[in-house]
């Protein structure tokens, strides 16, 4: 029944051609997750990884009051759920609204419920199998060293690119908006309050605290109109977009040597409250206003013209939606944090994955969001001035020239309602996202706070990718730290002043550089730098799944090997065909070589306006990196896939094989 | 009547305290309160055992430790 009911709604949903409502997508997609949770999951849990209650997991068996902890399965739910939903989610989606709502929404759907449920789950149990090991520990123990190698070195690779581009996303949001600027500055000296009262005056006293943070962020945003409205002191908050790209890559390499407690504890508990509250409020006022979506089902940038990036639909949706469909990053954190907290495997089922299909909800929202604003709009806000012109008058009329209506007078009251300057040319997805919420939040609780709406959005946006940012820089300093520990013992030291100091300046100054191409890149720099990262985040996920599969041939269920395979065969498959097309590609907008000969060419016959002369020769350095850090993804990945299989045969043909990790059986007595 | 009445708003303050439990658990907000127990009834029976962390040096511990590893996803 559930079937028919869902098949029903996904018929009347997909067949008009007339525009629809977004309440149909929500309940299209509450029926497959719920299909998928109960058969297939369940299934999965059954069959195919055997789950035993009877069996005591880590957390019962090291339990030592401190990281094992049986927790109840509600509370380990959020926490996994707290750490595995960040912005990709709604900034991918708003990307690949580009294609129209539909290729998204169906990739999001079908990837979550066979590709990133399954690689969560599946990790988690085998982590939760081997006392909670981290994914490269379980690559390097069940397919070898080189597997291990290459999980350790696309994390920090993938860390670097998905700073870089969560950089950008922030910088073109604050891009001479006082206001945007002012509140997300205001998060920094709130997050040291906090950090301050949790340490000192009143030790982990964590509900009080937070209820002072999230009052003190809703004031911020008030505060930033304020400023906005202050002729004096609006000119300290509005940028270009260097100088604020310059001051989140000081901001990284402060918050990544500073002691956690100060900034990036108390700024987690303030995002995670935000990011929850928000994206409930989000599916409230989407099911009280069952908002119109304006986006066609398909446009006709699938053929590979589109202007936010370039490339067709097969396979850059799947590339640019990574979280919310299926993300390598949730296998590290399925494997170490989580599998620790867990009292039974039970809960594996549901917190591996139920939290991804919530994960996948927040991306249909996103879409949601971006889809709800008519096209033009949605396309004057992504488009970068290098695609559409710089003049408001040349962007609209190159936009109605695609077929999609939108005026200047339109887009200057839009601005005014938001409480910016301009709306023109503010890629990376956070601002058009910050639109669509910020109309649906005002239809739904009153349309004259449309400004503050807005600004709230973007604080909500920018200060859970500014905890990315510190959490990642520091992530990527102790994996280094860990690699140099290898050469030379001290550096190691996690605690060395001097070793933190270099490198944290090196993992900055890798992200810092993308950072710093995307900002002065005319084509906006997400068009280079977000396909970078879905290709390496989908590579993590293909490992991810490898280690699943090598695991499940070497443990004798060779006939269910496909749950993981399939997936993985998929991933393999558009990350091989995106990677080629970004490295060998005529199309100068997909190809990396393509865009480096065109441009020396251009900087050759001397056609380049003055301005793009100085910056030429980093572009064409630039697009060159990109095409050798592509080419580099691509062979981590097929050594990895080479290396499973060969362990795959040797494991089928009873030849030597490295043994399971999995730990010997305990009996439960919780 | 009465007795219903009485009866009704127990459930209700039981159910405000699961709640409340639940969040508190959520958010971390009890964590040294169940490392406190935990301490006692594993180390109860021992000799010689470190006595319990303030609460102070705790949440520092705390705060440390669980900043090692990935923590936040993209």
């Amino acid at each position: 029944m559930a079937l028919l009911g869902s098949g029903a709604l996904a018929g009347i949903a997909f067949n008009r051609g007339e525009s629809i409502n977004a309440l149909w997508l929500i309940t299209a997609a509450v029926c497959i997750y719920a299909i998928a949770y109960r058969f297939y999951a369940t299934w999965i849990a059954a069959k195919v990884l055997v789950i035993d209650e009877t069996r005591a997991t880590p957390a019962e068996r090291l339990d030592n009051g401190r990281d094992f902890i049986p927790t109840n399965k509600w509370v380990v739910f959020g926490h996994h759920f707290a750490a595995i939903a960040g912005p990709g989610p709604l900034v991918g989606p708003t990307l690949a609204a580009q294609f129209g709502y539909l290729p998204g929404t169906l990739w999001i759907l079908i990837g979550a419920v066979l590709g990133g449920a399954v690689q969560d789950m599946t990790t988690l149990f085998f982590s939760t199998r081997r006392n909670g090991r981290s994914l490269g520990q379980m690559a390097r123990d069940e397919i070898g060293a080189i597997g291990g190698t290459a999980a350790l070195v696309g994390t920090l690779m993938i860390m670097i690119i998905l700073i870089a581009v969560l950089g950008l996303v922030v910088v073109n949001a604050m891009k001479h908006s006082p206001w945007a600027t002012a509140t997300v500055a205001a998060t920094i000296p709130i997050a040291m309050i906090i950090g301050f009262y949790m340490r000192n005056i009143r030790p982990g006293r964590v509900l009080e605290a937070s209820f002072i943070g999230v009052s003190l962020l809703l004031l911020s945003v008030f505060a930033g109109g304020w400023i906005d409205h202050n002729a004096t002191l609006r000119v300290l908050f509005d940028h270009e977009g260097l100088s604020l790209a310059y001051a989140i890559i000081a901001y990284g390499f402060a918050a990544a040597v500073l002691p956690v407690w100060l900034l990036l504890a108390p700024r987690d508990y303030l995002s995670t409250y935000m990011k929850l509250g928000t994206v409930i409020l989000l599916a409230i006022a989407i099911v009280i206003l069952r908002p119109q979506i304006h986006m066609p089902a398909i446009t006709q940038f699938t053929d590979g013209t589109g202007p936010i990036f370039g490339g067709k639909l097969f396979p850059f949706v799947f590339i640019t939606i990574a979280c919310g469909a299926i993300s390598g990053f949730h296998a590290l954190i399925s494997s170490g944090t989580t599998p620790k907290l867990l009292a039974s495997e039970r809960d594996i089922h549901m917190i591996g994955y139920g939290a991804m299909l919530l994960e996948s909800f927040v991306a249909i929202m996103a879409m949601i969001a971006a889809t709800v604003l008519e096209p033009g709009v949605f396309f004057a806000i992504n488009s970068p001035a290098g695609v559409v012109g710089k003049e408001a008058i040349d962007a609209v009329a190159k936009i109605n020239s695609w077929g999609f209506a939108v005026t200047v007078e339109q887009m200057q009251q839009l601005a005014n309602d938001m409480g910016e300057s301009s709306l023109f040319a503010r890629t990376g997805g956070a601002p058009s996202l910050a639109v669509g919420m910020a109309s649906i939040f005002g239809n739904a609780f009153g349309k004259n706070l449309l400004a503050l709406w807005y600004h709230f959005a973007i604080m909500f946006e920018a200060i859970f990718i500014l905890t990315t940012l510190d959490a990642g820089t520091r992530v990527g300093r102790f994996m280094l730290q860990d690699m140099l520990g290898n050469f030379n013992k001290k550096l190691g030291e996690t605690s060395y002043m001097p070793s933190v100091i270099l490198t944290s300046a090196i993992v900055v100054a890798g992200w810092g550089y993308f950072l710093y191409i995307g900002v002065i890149d005319p084509n906006g720099g997400v068009n280079i730098l977000w396909p970078l990262f879905g290709i390496a985040n989908q590579m993590l996920a293909a490992i991810a799944l490898c280690v699943a599969t090598s695991i499940l041939v070497k443990t004798g269920k060779r006939k269910y090997a496909w749950v993981t395979a399939l997936p993985l065969a998929w991933l393999v498959t558009i990350t091989t065909t995106a990677a080629w097309q970004k490295i060998f590609s005529d199309d100068i907008r997909v190809g990396f070589f393509a865009a480096a000969n065109d441009l020396s060419a251009k900087l050759v016959s001397g056609t380049l306006p003055a301005d793009k002369v100085a910056v030429a020769p980093q572009l064409i350095f630039n697009q060159h990196l990109d095409a050798y850090l592509t080419m580099f993804f691509v062979t981590v990945l097929w050594v990895v896939i080479l290396d499973m299989l060969y362990v795959c045969t040797a494991a089928m043909r009873s030849g030597p094989i490295l043994p399971s990790s999995e730990v010997a059986y305990v009996k439960t007595a919780l | 009547m009465l007795k219903q009445h009485y009866k009704t708003l127990k459930k209700l303050k039981h159910l405000w305290h699961c709640f409340w439990n639940g969040v508190r658990q959520l958010s971390g907000d009890d964590a040294y309160e169940r490392y406190l127990k935990h301490h006692a009834e594993f180390h109860a029976n021992s000799v010689d055992v470190m006595p319990a962390l303030s609460r102070k040096a705790f949440v520092a511990l705390m705060q440390d430790e669980n900043w090692k590893g990935v923590k936040r996803c993209c």
